[in-house]
């Protein structure tokens, strides 16, 4: 019963740790150290998830979960169970390894239609798009919306619409050129990939989308870091800004939430400096690494 | 871009640039004369539209001894397909783009739907670019 109680425990400090960090302000100023606090929550709730049902039905070992889990194994070769394991205590087991199963086909599903939809738009690219001077190493569509991205991948392709080029000076381009750039060398898509799956699988929780939702505003943050190296601040804070207004110049106000709402945000982290909370962001890192660690503790023992 | 993806996109071209839209299409051999410059055997010619035929993006039709070949949708509309990934408004739910920023209006959102639309049956080959036959037009399904 000490092990689900600690499975327990774990889900609620999960939860209480993603509350505290998409609260958090700091995490803007040290993306790359929240993105590494939100990959560990990720861990320590999808593993406590399933070892919580494990542990309950496994209760009568007294020892921890994956110990008990090869006990079990055995018995059940030998076709003889020890008093207090019942049909229930194996459902639940099953129920264990049954959210561990919707985990990984929705993770599998998830990379699956993901590389599906990417080769179809690498392929449609290398037909439609074209090379411009303007922006060397990038592929131009002729589009006259506003849309700069990044196709990851093993040959990543940066994408521009001719819409971006007349929204943007030289400067600004280069910038985010770099952010696209940033994204495709960091795999930031492979970052992102983990929670778009949890947010399939559980899709009615809502802070499990809330934390998809930090984390890739926080990939865009671990981007904007690396176009600073290269540039000055102005123009890609100009960029974002550009593409904020045009955003709104045509939208009337309140109607369909299509511009990106974060760009604010990205624009006065790029306008006020201030140093990197390395208090803050160790702490975080400890708190976060213990949570993962008490699970994965508890299945190796 | 390897050799195939540019004589595909070459290909491409001559069905986008010269063929006017409402034409049936044209012969391996009217496509292999349009590409002159590159001396192409007729084989390759061929090859390059099989191969574009099972992508998807080209429709062929038998008409006596020989097949007619014909984009199967404009290059506006692929670009706006790709717009609208970019955007994030094709309603995949996989992340399968990192975008910087996205700037976009309603109206705008419309006209790209809109030009989705007008081509028939676009969508369902977006969707399933492997399928064997050209479809036909009253294949195109509201799924």
């Amino acid at each position: 019963m000490a092990y689900a109680l600690h499975f327990a425990a774990s889900i609620l400090a999960c939860w209480l740790t993603a509350e505290v960090l998409a609260a958090s302000t700091w995490t803007w100023r040290a993306p790359r150290v929240a993105i590494v606090c939100w990959q560990a929550v990720g861990l320590a709730l999808g593993l406590s998830a399933m070892g919580l049902p494990m542990a309950l039905g496994l209760a009568a070992y007294g020892q921890p979960t994956g110990s008990a889990l090869v006990a079990l194994a055995t018995d059940l070769a030998h076709g003889t169970l020890p008093a207090g394991v019942g049909a229930v205590h194996l459902g639940l087991v099953g129920v264990g390894f049954g959210i561990g199963a919707v985990l990984l086909t929705t993770t599998v599903r998830s990379v699956y239609g993901t590389v599906r939809a990417q080769r179809r738009h690498r392929e449609l690219l290398s037909l439609v798009a074209r090379r411009d001077p303007t922006v060397p190493g990038a592929l131009v569509l002729d589009h006259p919306s506003a849309a700069a991205y990044c196709l990851p991948g093993v040959k990543p392709r940066v994408v521009v619409s001719a819409g971006t080029l007349n929204l943007l000076d030289r400067a600004e381009l280069a910038a985010v050129l770099t952010h696209e750039r940033a994204h495709a060398q960091e795999r930031h898509d492979l970052v992102l990939l983990p929670f778009t799956a949890l947010g399939r699988a559980l899709p009615w929780f809502r802070w499990v989308r809330h934390a998809q939702e930090r984390v890739a505003l926080l990939v865009e943050m671990r981007a904007d870091d690396k176009a600073r190296e290269l540039h000055a601040d102005a123009p890609l804070a100009g960029a974002l800004r550009r593409f904020a207004a045009a955003g709104h110049r045509i939208t009337p106000a309140g109607a369909l939430g299509l511009g990106d709402r974060d760009l604010d945000v990205r624009v006065q982290r790029l306008l006020v400096p201030d140093r990197t909370p390395r208090l803050l962001g160790a702490t975080a890192l400890a708190v976060t690494t213990t949570l993962a660690a008490l699970p994965i503790s508890l299945f190796l023992n | 871009m390897t050799r195939l993806g540019d004589l595909e996109r070459a290909v491409m071209d001559v069905l986008w640039d010269l063929v006017p839209g409402a034409s049936d299409g044209v012969t391996v051999r009217e496509v292999a004369d349009a590409l002159d410059g590159r001396e192409l055997a007729y084989t390759t010619v061929m090859t390059v539209l099989d191969r574009l035929a099972g992508k998807g993006m080209v429709q062929r039709q038998r008409e006596g001894r020989a097949w007619r070949y014909r984009a199967a949708a404009s290059r506006e509309a692929h670009i706006a397909q790709l717009m609208l990934d970019a955007l994030d408004l094709g309603g995949s739910r996989d992340a399968a783009l990192v975008r910087f920023a996205r700037s976009v209006t309603g109206t705008e959102a419309e006209v790209l739907r809109a030009a989705l639309s007008a081509e028939a049956g676009l969508t369902d080959r977006i969707e399933d670019p492997r399928a064997g036959q050209p479809p036909l037009a009253d294949e195109a399904t509201d799924r």
